[in-house]
């Protein structure tokens, strides 16, 4: 930083005018192999020392807001695959959860326990992209390929279920896209008892490695103030210490049946970030093991919703009241009072809200989306000034952000 | 064939041995290139290159699989995508000194091959000639003096690219080129104040080194790294420093700086840097076995000598102790152990992050340095109590 000298007379201060340094402007991104996508860091430099931080965003806009009111509530569903892409599945069930509690309406417990199923499935190969990304910024590549060994097992599964890898789509207004193939949670199970052994030697080639602990402890510490001041949610806020989580707070889903802790750190670092996301896979794990444990059966949709979801094909085919459910459901979209809505869901990268209001009808009249990358990214012009450029990395690789849903 | 050779002009045989040195330094960092695709993807479990072959390879029954597998057509493919691709130029560079940085960085990765000695044979008296282009007696000096010099092209690409990410590269690279020169060199006085007793002419020869490391009796026979592990491990990590390899790559540490000082730089230009950088490992890894690795003896407190008359002794062959078969066993040897060590660099840099710069500046100034100097006065004085 430069220092204020008070010098009596103008000439003095001119001849040490040169001795001061020159600012550099650096920007970083929007296509940077660091910045996760099309982020754009404005940084000011006095030598490797950031002075200024703005982050540039919107690369990635997309309206998904407007054209949310220009589609049937199910239409919008593939949207949401695109604001987290490495989480759709979470999305899926955050968005159909929000539009059904605008229509008060309850899914079956099977349906719940498939949602939750997928979505710590979606949390784990989340936190595994965002570790090995993570490990990636601080130059440790073979943590990123290990990493995705075994989000290539998870997206398999996916692909099982959904049809798709990447873009699942699988939530339904009121129900699913479809019910779980036949073995599938079995697989699941055994990929959950595999992956536990897999993740620690994963996490052990950081956890305690020195180069690694150099680059993150201390780094890019938000305070709890700060973290609670500036709307961070997610494992950035429970880095920080503060001990908030929407599954254990305000359960939805049915998240209350299921035991599972909340780690916490301690100092807000990027360390402490990463300590927790590694914990958090595990708490998926014992998630997803009871959830299986106790699968329950009967219904995978919300038959009483005749007005919201579809009833099934063979019945579509053979029977006129089912067929002309159909076209008004296909057409008109999933039928909701006129009323409004604010749902929050504990999505991996933090709290992914939806705010619907509805005049009644298939389609919504408008329909905000609170994405917690944005929110979290708030955060970057403080937290990075007085850091060295090779630490903007690090902490934005222990952010851990999508500026898919950032930008939307 | 051999008196032919000598026969010759020396301006001719000097532009020879500079040839066999382009024929023999590119293929090996090739062939670097490929073995670090190839263990980085053992190491994280993938299958690696396996995919190139030259078009009639692939009717050979066994080996033209297995070759693909190997993915050594790659190699192939790689220096061919290098020589042919289109050279663009930016626009914003500075020509001249953008053209001038890569081959400066292939001059001090030559120069520094010719004096380092690499095999070893006997002649009639039993005599054992090192094998190297030049064996002067400055040797080692050599060696640092001149690879000291491909700091420039670091400089240079960067200066000349006029551009924000190779600028801050290249100025990364020369403060830590310069910063661990100098623990390096320290590192490796206490092996030459050991050979050097008070009294006779002094030498910075490797070869000597070598032949000290092959001499009779416990002291003479073991390696300098048994003797010296302190030296050992700062010259080896100095040498990652120097070599710009992880965790020290801070002047191309992608993450941050994109390529850094490579970041403008691409098809023969790019891979001329690249080959530099191996090239200087491989020197790099060469004087560590030299120095304390005992060169080309095959184990320590077993010199090539006893190796090749035990050998004789086996089977009574006459050609174990023929020069050209010796000469060809200590290069196998040398070569093996430089393999070693710059597998040593491939696992590293596959299995650790990377180092922030100025935890960079402090290992090397605060630590490396002070330990270096401490190293140096405890032999000094040691030696000097030995050999009193």
């Amino acid at each position: 930083m430069a220092t204020e000298f008070s010098f009596p007379d103008s000439a003095a201060k001119a001849a040490t005018a040169e001795f001061e340094s020159e600012k550099m402007s650096l920007s970083m991104g929007p296509s940077h192999p660091s910045t996760h996508g099309v982020l754009r860091l404005q940084m000011e430099l006095d030598g490797e020392l950031l002075t200024k931080c703005d982050p540039v965003i919107g690369y990635l806009h997309r309206g998904d807001e407007k054209i949310a009111e220009n589609m049937t509530y199910n239409q919008f569903v593939p949207y949401t695959d695109r604001l987290d892409y490495i989480a759709p599945l979470a999305n899926n069930m955050a968005y159909a959860i929000a539009v059904e509690r605008l229509a008060k309406l309850e899914v079956p417990a099977r349906c719940q326990a498939i949602r939750v199923i997928t979505a710590e499935m979606a949390r784990i190969s989340s936190h595994l992209l965002g570790l090995g990304a993570f490990g990636i910024d601080t130059g440790a590549w073979t943590v990123f390929m290990y990493a995705f060994t075994e989000r290539e097992k998870l997206y398999k599964l996916f692909e099982e279920l959904t049809g798709a890898r990447f873009t699942t789509s699988y939530s339904r207004i009121g129900g699913l896209q479809r019910d779980v193939p036949e073995g599938w949670t079995g697989r699941v199970d055994a990929f959950c008892d595999q992956f536990l052994p897999n993740l620690e030697m994963i996490l052990g080639l950081l956890t305690r490695n020195k180069i690694f602990m150099d680059r993150t402890v201390g780094v890019g510490v938000i305070s709890r103030e700060d973290a609670i001041a500036y709307g961070v949610t997610g494992p950035n806020l429970r880095g920080s210490g503060v001990g908030l989580d929407l599954r254990k707070d305000k359960p939805y889903s049915g998240y209350e049946q299921y035991e599972f802790d909340v780690p916490v750190g301690t100092k807000g670092d990027s360390y402490d970030r990463y300590l927790v996301r590694g914990e958090e896979m595990r708490q998926s794990v014992r998630i997803i093991k009871q959830a299986i444990a106790k699968f329950p059966g009967g219904p995978w949709y919300a038959q009483d919703a005749r007005r919201i979801f579809a009833p099934p094909k063979d019945k579509i085919l053979t029977s006129m009241e089912e067929l002309i459910q159909n076209f008004m459901i296909v057409t008109e979209g999933p039928q909701m009072p006129a009323g409004e809505v604010y749902f929050e869901a504990e999505n991996p990268k933090g709290a992914l809200g939806f705010y619907v209001v509805s005049k009644g009808g298939g389609v919504p009249w408008r329909l905000k989306i609170r994405s917690p990358s944005f929110c979290n990214l708030s955060i970057l012009p403080k937290l990075c000034v007085g850091c060295l450029i090779s630490d903007v990395v690090s902490i934005l690789g222990s952010l851990d952000f999508v500026m898919g849903e950032c930008d939307r | 064939m051999f008196d032919f050779f000598f026969n010759l002009h020396p301006v001719i045989q000097g532009l020879l041995k500079g040839l066999a040195v382009i024929l023999v330094i590119f293929p090996l960092a090739g062939a670097c290139s490929l073995a670090e695709r190839k263990v980085s993807a053992w190491m994280q479990g993938r299958p690696g290159p396996n995919r190139a072959i030259v078009p009639w390879f692939a009717y050979i029954p066994f080996l033209g699989t297995f070759l693909q597998r190997l993915g050594v057509f790659h190699l192939m493919a790689d220096g061919a995508k290098f020589l042919f691709k289109e050279e663009p130029v930016p626009g914003h560079v500075n020509k001249l000194y953008f053209v001038l940085a890569p081959a400066l960085a292939m001059m001090p990765a030559f120069t520094t091959v010719t004096v380092v000695p690499f095999g070893a044979y006997f002649d009639g008296a039993g005599q054992v000639i090192p094998l190297a282009l030049a064996n002067v007696d400055v040797g080692l000096l050599a060696v640092f003096a001149v690879s000291s010099l491909g700091v420039y092209s670091l400089i240079l690409a960067g200066w000349a690219s006029n551009s924000k990410y190779p600028f801050l590269g290249s100025v990364r690279a020369s403060a830590q080129l310069i910063s661990y020169e100098l623990s390096m060199t320290l590192s490796v006085v206490p092996v030459f104040l050991w050979i050097n007793a008070p009294g006779t002419p002094g030498t910075m020869s490797l070869a000597k080194a070598v032949e000290f490391q092959s001499l009779p009796g416990f002291w003479g026979g073991t390696w300098f790294i048994f003797l010296m592990p302190l030296s050992a491990a700062i010259f080896l990590i100095s040498l990652f420093a120097e070599t710009n390899r992880q965790p020290f790559d801070m002047p191309e540490s992608e993450a941050d700086l994109v390529g850094g000082f490579h970041t403008e730089y691409g098809a023969f230009k790019w891979s001329l840097f690249f080959v530099a950088e191996y090239s200087h490992m491989l020197v790099g890894s060469g004087v560590f076995t030299l120095l304390f690795l005992g060169g080309w003896n095959p184990l320590p407190w077993l010199p090539l000598a006893d190796f090749v008359a035990w050998l004789h002794s086996l089977g009574g062959a006459a050609f174990v102790v023929h020069p050209l078969f010796v000469g060809v066993l200590s290069i196998a040897l040398f070569l093996g152990k430089v393999l070693v060590l710059i597998f040593i660099f491939m696992w590293v840099r596959w299995t650790v992050p990377r180092f922030r710069y100025d935890q960079v500046m402090k290992l090397g100034w605060q630590k490396l340095l002070p330990l270096a100097i401490a190293n140096l006065i405890f032999y000094a004085l040691a030696i000097a109590f030995i050999q009193k």
